[in-house]
């Protein structure tokens, strides 16, 4: 809350700066912008961000460091004043000593002798105590510890709005003192923004790193307790282990083979419904339809995008999957109620939209020209679409597609919903499958603990995935670059 | 040889059989009877009548917006692909009206090729470019007569020498110039009676259209040429005859040397000497 205050204040300033500045300028200019190197707005911006970046960068390193630092301040104080008997005694009678496991006859608490977790304890205790939050032990002691790390924390806090503000007010002053006709405001603006571009595109580079070296990281762990290759080419796949030795049944098996065989199947039968009917309807809202048609189907197929994933679920598993039981039974043949047709068919509807309006867009920006050069030779539309337009297109329409592609082996909500949990081997579309992300979703649903192989199991097929939809990014671009027909 | 205002023989009708009357001698391959051309609520093309002779170049020069691309597209029916586009009149190619429902505007645009302003060669290889046409009209039936046709097309078009041992490298890799003779030959690929030429030479430079000019020349021998220009020395180079187009309405058409040295009309001495346009 403090924290919204201050930065609340810091933007203020930094507005007033914006404003000063650049009315010291103006009156500088005399009337004769020409004198000026930069606008006046640029030298109110460079006023501005010199009175609020130095101060939030201080800010930004204050906040997280000043609970470190009070804590440890009430952790020495503790460990300093626990010698003294009546300190040790009301800790004792509290709860917090069997928490600690305190023995009966202990003199003193020695903080380093603590396992990592008894000490978490602590000082989740201090910080409760200090907040006025509830607390296990009421010991006269901790009480005490408690006002150290508050005490800290509120002069901390004074200290901090002191010296934002002040860092604040210096660096608006200074900038303030520089607005000369002939600053170079501009140029200095411009490159702190090229800098905070720069540093937002870091972010996202970063945390994908991230993401992609705390899958490995688990992994590695679930590697070393299931061999890579069991997994990779193992054929069985039953994650359920025994937790204690007199559990029967569950041996635990991960074979990933059927849930990859499982997502590809599916992931196909989406894009053969997905595909050409993404693909016609967009070759014929771009090609033949006149503007009305097209402003009525565009937006419909549209709509489509945004249904959200778990109606399509239940959409796919009450009333296709039934449907094609049905259908199934009727001509005498044995569909499973969590087909993977069902599953399949209802998420090449959902992808349709993303292939249609991206080949849309690229047959669009096919030049008119083109099609223009074809019909002056007497082709015929359909002889100008199959062979000028669409290779011209090719390149977006695949990347439409790829995207499709990796849009359904991520999906969801669907699959757990449509289709199995069972993970069977097979390329049959009317027996139930099961997906990566379904197991994925089942083996961290519910309470569980983190360092079973069950767990970890997901984050190893997180990473195969991960790699699976890099590959065919990789493969597509290649396609892509080698048969493109460049038009510029 | 001049006409009257276009409007002045707006009642002038032709019996639907013939071609009417040629306006010049030495035969018609292309007649135009009251010509008109609506885009939506604009009308661009205003009781045009005119006559191209086989064998010729006929230039159409005019200032920007005064219809003579519109004019020239609609002897290609080019106007169908744009939906607001309304053409009305009567426009004869070797007497047969090519507005007929009868007429398969493919097949008429087989007969009558078009180049266009700006070069636009498919994004594919040189070769596959001038084999489209013969390939989409089932004109060759083996590999050795699509070779001939399209070396004999490049050829003609004046390429083949700077192009023949490249020609699985793509088109859209040639200059501007090359670019404008591949969709020459790409257009005589198809055996073409006439060409239009909608400012073939604007985005190109002084060289390269000095060797689209020469090209135009010798491919008189065998086609009839309309050609849009800008330039009106590029008019008095290359053409035999010339329409001069003002405001939708074709103010006078003549032999190229007499439009150019003796105009009949006060807007096109005006035009030709550069007092506006």
């Amino acid at each position: 809350m403090n924290t919204l205050l201050v930065i609340a204040t810091i933007l203020v300033l930094a507005l007033i700066g914006f404003v000063l500045g650049r009315r010291r300028i103006i009156r500088q200019a005399e009337g004769v912008y020409s004198r000026l190197h930069s606008l006046p707005t640029y030298h109110g911006h460079f006023v501005a961000l010199w009175c609020a970046v130095p101060a939030l960068v201080l800010l930004a390193v204050w906040v997280p460091l000043e609970p470190k630092l009070a804590m440890s301040a009430a952790l020495s104080h503790f460990q300093d004043d626990i010698g003294i008997a009546a300190n040790l005694e009301s800790i004792k009678t509290s709860t917090l000593a069997l928490l600690l496991q305190v023995p009966k006859d202990a003199t003193t608490i020695e903080l380093d002798a603590l396992r990592s977790d008894q000490l978490d304890l602590l000082r989740t205790e201090i910080r409760n105590m200090a907040d006025g939050t509830a607390s296990t032990g009421h010991a006269a002691f901790m009480e005490e510890v408690a006002s150290v790390y508050a005490g800290f924390r509120d002069i901390s806090t004074i200290l901090m709005v002191a010296a934002c503000v002040a860092v604040a007010g210096l660096g608006a002053g200074v900038a303030y003192s520089r607005v000369r006709p002939e600053m170079r405001a501009r140029n200095r603006v411009e490159t702190a923004v090229r800098w905070f571009m720069i540093l937002c595109s870091t972010v996202a580079i970063l945390t994908t790193l991230g993401i992609v070296l705390s899958l490995l990281f688990e992994s590695m762990r679930f590697f070393a307790r299931v061999p890579i290759t069991e997994f990779l080419f193992g054929l069985h796949w039953s994650p359920q282990m025994a937790i204690r030795a007199d559990q029967v049944g569950s041996t635990g098996g991960f074979g990933a083979v059927p849930l990859f065989a499982g997502t590809m199947l599916i992931s196909a039968i989406a894009m053969c419904v997905a595909v050409p009917v993404g693909l016609l309807s967009a070759i014929y809202m771009a090609e033949y339809a006149d503007s009305r048609v097209r402003a009525v189907i565009k937006p419909c197929l549209e709509v489509l995008a945004g249904i959200p994933t778990v109606v399509y679920g239940f959409f796919a598993a009450l009333t296709v999957a039934p449907l094609f039981r049905q259908w199934g039974e009727s001509i005498g043949l044995d569909v499973s109620s969590e087909s993977a047709l069902a599953a399949g068919m209802v998420m090449g509807i959902m992808i349709i939209p993303f292939v249609s309006s991206l080949s849309d867009d690229v047959i669009t920006a096919v030049p008119q020209a083109m099609r223009e050069g074809s019909y002056g030779l007497g082709a015929t539309r359909s002889e100008t679409i199959r062979r000028v337009v669409l290779p011209a297109a090719l390149p977006g329409i695949v990347g439409g597609v790829l995207l499709a592609v990796s849009r359904a082996i991520g999906e969801t909500m669907i699959v757990v919903m449509a289709a199995g949990l069972a993970a069977n081997l097979t390329v049959n579309p009317l027996q139930a499958v099961t997906t990566v992300t379904v197991q994925i979703v089942t083996l961290l649903v519910g309470d569980q603990e983190f360092d079973s192989p069950k767990t970890l199991a997901a984050f190893a097929l997180g990473l195969v995935l991960f790699v699976m939809t890099l590959l065919l990014n990789i493969i597509a671009l290649h396609v892509v670059r080698k048969y493109r027909e460049q038009y510029e | 040889m001049t006409y009257q205002q276009p409007h002045t023989e707006a009642s002038v009708s032709y019996p639907e059989t013939t071609a009417g009357s040629p306006l010049v001698a030495g035969g018609v391959k292309v007649a135009a009877r009251d010509a008109n051309v609506h885009y939506a609520d604009k009308h661009a093309i205003k009781d045009v009548t005119l006559d191209i002779a086989p064998h010729e170049v006929t230039a159409f020069i005019g200032p920007s917006g005064c219809g003579k691309s519109t004019f020239l597209r609609c002897l290609n029916r080019m106007n169908d692909t744009i939906d607001i586009c309304r053409v009305t009149g009567d426009i004869r190619l070797d007497g047969e009206d090519i507005y007929d429902r009868k007429v398969d505007v493919v097949q008429l645009r087989a007969r009558v090729g078009m180049v266009f302003q700006k070069p636009n060669p498919f994004p594919k290889s040189i070769y596959e470019n001038v084999a489209y046409g013969p390939r989409i009209h089932g004109l060759v039936s083996h590999k050795d007569e699509l070779d001939a046709v399209v070396h004999g097309s490049l050829e003609r078009a004046g390429l083949l020498n700077e192009v023949q041992d490249r020609l699985e490298s793509p088109g859209t890799g040639l200059s501007g110039g090359q670019q404008q003779r591949l969709c020459i030959a790409r257009a005589i690929a198809v055996s073409p009676e006439v060409i239009l030429m909608d400012e073939p030479c604007s985005a190109l430079d002084p060289i390269a259209t000095a060797k689209i000019e020469e090209l135009i020349d010798e491919l008189r021998q065998n086609y009839t040429i309309v050609i849009v220009t800008h330039s009106m020395q590029q008019a008095a180079r290359v053409s035999q005859r010339t329409a001069f187009f003002h405001l939708g309405n074709l103010v006078e058409m003549g032999d190229t040397e007499t439009i150019f040295t003796n105009p009949e009309h006060k807007l096109t001495q005006g035009y030709i000497t550069g007092r506006f346009g």
